[in-house]
């Protein structure tokens, strides 16, 4: 990699802390609604792994997306209006935190149900496969979706018709409160070897280790060789989502984590060591990432609520005749004034 | 015009379907080797005539949905078929939260065109196997849910499911598989969310769909020979849900019966009752009634089994009741 790509690594890696504590902030100003769940500590696992990507591969991921989003390209605009459920936001407001999608990046999501999103990539590979587009799919999920029946059935069936996507496991090793010894019965790379799956452990403190191993996987894919298995172990710095006072885990624990953070780290040992930038050079990434966030903030904010005659658009593509006659159908939108905008629920 | 059962319909839609679009797949337990062609011989043969595109899937159903949505975003049409009804609990999760939200939640960005193929109602399997979940899915926004009741119907309508860019839940009736009709050679389409009248008549409206509207005819016709004359409304498409004919009927007849083979509470003729008698209250001779399916889990044995689903003789019974009362 020529040093303009490595720095872009590590300036998505700063959009993506930066834009992680500016969004805990407007969470707490009641900007922000329902479930937040940040990627702080986790960087590394998507910059790493979007670089080592093309760009019209498919990514699907879980409801920790927001730094999938970034690194696959959408804006911090986009995003942060998202986040605000406004009309400008990447699903125009209708998704929110947990559904980002950016199908002009083939960013398809941003699913919040625990597993639910593993046989959709399983999907897009075959149809990969079936349309002889060479793409390959990457899957991201946590460790606790490695215990759901879809998980099982997704790795089996791709297995099977030898599917070009990459199961990648986020192992930031819990599952909200419930630490991975306690929720699964087996090691991780045991559970690709029931498959029969390539895999490999990564380090997902190190953007290069996990950009290397996806590299690899994706290569093999492209080759027709099937599907792989990544465990990254990562760590999350945050509580599992704002609404988490985080009093399970140990706090030196975390401090533990925290001293191999993948943004000084891969600053200090690539960048620096390398001569590829001067301190003053990372200080003005910083900075610029820093108003970047503060311009999405402003764009969010003055951004319009989506309007409301919008309402029933897209619940379906292809709307037939006749429709209007269904009772559900024949009642105007109609809305409460004061729906609250900041649940206090788990 | 040729006389044919509702299943060779089902695989002419699939074969002239496959022929003309090359992205049409089906995935499905069975769907190959079983008996030449899934579990009710809807496939059979098929897997010869277009090599790789019919596959047969582990027990998975979950992964048949899921594997089709995510084959759906990518650029295919898949038709999955799960083996029965009562398997689609399993992917329900899939179902709901997936295939119907894709397109509304990520704000038109990705569309679904997928159907679920599967076999609705009751064969003599008891409970966990005789269920009719016509109302579940028509309970979701985002679905396009449609329920044949003739060979003709079936075919025309399947064809439009796999043409279209939503998500369809094709609901085939096991008793109807047999079922013979007429069915042209050349190529006709039904367009989904189109409901049509099976029977005219002036006396009383009978609104339904899937098995029961062959019951109600049936019904009809017996009391025709007593001079009752029973206009007989096939929904077809239960979501969206066209009641526009129903509507049309009741201004003519003013009585309304409408009959569903599923569980009565919170089933989808409460839904049709509610909604014409919003709609049409000052044509109402009566009030509207309902023919239901008794609210047990299904038993096995035949006579329970019958006792439990309506028939003919149940519409003709509540045709009698409404004719008979004096408002
Ligand atoms: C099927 C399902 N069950 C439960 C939940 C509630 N839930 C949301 S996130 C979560 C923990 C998942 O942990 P993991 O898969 O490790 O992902 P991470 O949060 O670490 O990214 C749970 C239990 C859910 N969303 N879906």
């Amino acid at each position: 990699m020529d040093k303009e790509n490595l720095v872009a690594l590590y300036r998505q890696m700063v959009l993506i802390r930066v834009f992680e504590d500016r969004a805990a902030e407007m969470y707490a100003k009641a900007k922000i609604a329902g479930f937040l769940h940040l990627y702080n500590g986790q960087e590394a696992v998507a910059v790493g792994s979007v670089s080592a990507l093309h760009p019209d591969d498919d990514v699907v991921v879980n409801y920790r997306d927001h730094g999938w989003a970034l690194a696959r390209g959408s804006s911090a605009r986009a995003v942060m209006a998202e986040l605000f459920g406004r009309a400008t936001g990447t699903t125009g407001g209708r998704g929110g935190s947990m559904h980002l999608v950016d199908v002009k990046n083939r960013f398809w999501g941003g699913y919040a149900i625990v597993g639910g999103h593993l046989p959709l990539a399983a999907g897009l590979a075959a149809a990969a496969q079936y349309l002889k587009t060479g793409r390959v799919t990457l899957c991201s999920m946590g460790d606790g979706s490695t215990n759901i029946g879809t998980f099982h059935a997704a790795l089996n069936w791709a297995k099977l018709w030898n599917l070009p996507v990459i199961f990648l496991v986020e192992n930031n090793q819990y599952a909200m409160g419930t630490h991975y010894d306690v929720h699964s019965a087996v090691p991780m790379l045991q559970k690709a070897a029931g498959y029969n799956m390539y895999a490999e452990e990564v380090d997902g403190m190190d953007v290069m280790a996990v950009r290397e191993a996806v590299c690899r996987v994706a290569e093999r894919a492209r080759k027709g060789e099937g599907p792989s298995f990544l465990n990254v172990v990562t760590y999350r710095y945050r509580g599992h989502s704002m609404a988490d006072p985080d009093v399970q885990r140990d706090k030196a624990e975390i401090a533990q984590w925290r001293e191999r953070d993948p943004i000084v780290r891969f600053a200090t040992d690539v960048l620096l060591k390398r001569n590829l930038v001067t301190p003053k050079e990372l200080e003005d990434i910083r900075e610029s990432v820093e108003r970047e966030v503060e311009d999405a903030i402003e764009f969010a904010d003055k951004s319009p609520e989506p309007a409301l005659d919008t309402l029933y658009d897209y619940i379906y593509q292809q709307p037939v005749r006749n429709m209007q006659i269904a009772g559900s159908l024949i009642r105007p939108p109609t809305i409460a004034k004061d729906i609250p905008t900041n649940g206090k629920h788990a | 015009m040729a006389e044919i059962t509702y299943r060779e319909a089902l695989k002419r839609a699939l074969r002239e379907e496959m022929q003309r679009d090359p992205t049409v797949v089906i995935w499905g337990e069975d769907v190959v080797a079983y008996a030449g062609g899934g579990a009710y011989g809807v496939t059979s043969g098929l897997a010869k005539e277009f090599p790789g595109r019919v596959r047969d899937t582990p027990i998975a159903e979950e992964a048949i949905i899921g594997v089709g949505i995510g084959a759906a975003m990518g650029g295919m049409r898949p038709v999955c078929e799960i083996m029965t009804v009562n398997f689609t609990l399993v992917a329900w999760d899939q179902i709901v939260n997936h295939a119907a939200k894709q397109s509304h939640m990520f704000n038109g960005q990705i569309k679904v065109p997928m159907v679920i193929r599967t076999p609705n109602g009751h064969g003599r399997t008891a409970a966990t196997h005789s269920q009719n979940f016509d109302a579940w899915f028509a309970h979701v926004p985002g679905l396009k849910v449609v329920a044949p009741s003739t060979p003709y119907d079936a075919k025309g309508l399947l064809k439009t499911s796999i043409r279209d860019d939503d998500p369809v839940v094709f609901l085939e009736h096991l008793q109807l598989y047999g079922t013979r009709g007429e069915v042209p050679d050349e190529e006709y389409l039904i367009p989904i969310g189109v409901s049509d009248y099976k029977r005219r008549g002036k006396d009383v409206t009978i609104v339904t769909w899937g098995r029961m509207t062959m019951e109600s005819l049936k019904a009809a016709r017996i009391l025709a020979e007593e001079g009752i004359d029973v206009e007989v409304v096939d929904l077809r498409t239960l979501r969206p849900l066209d009641l526009s004919l129903a509507l049309e009927s009741v201004h003519k007849t003013n009585r309304v019966i409408v009959v569903e083979e599923g569980w009565r509470t919170a089933g989808l003729g409460a839904e049709i009752a509610a909604s014409l008698q919003e709609m049409a209250f000052n044509d109402l001779d009566a009030p509207i009634a309902r023919v239901a399916g008794l609210e047990v889990p299904m038993p096995y044995a035949r006579n329970l089994e019958r006792a439990t689903l309506p028939f003919a003789e149940d519409v003709i019974a509540a045709v009698h009741a409404m004719m008979q009362k004096q408002y």
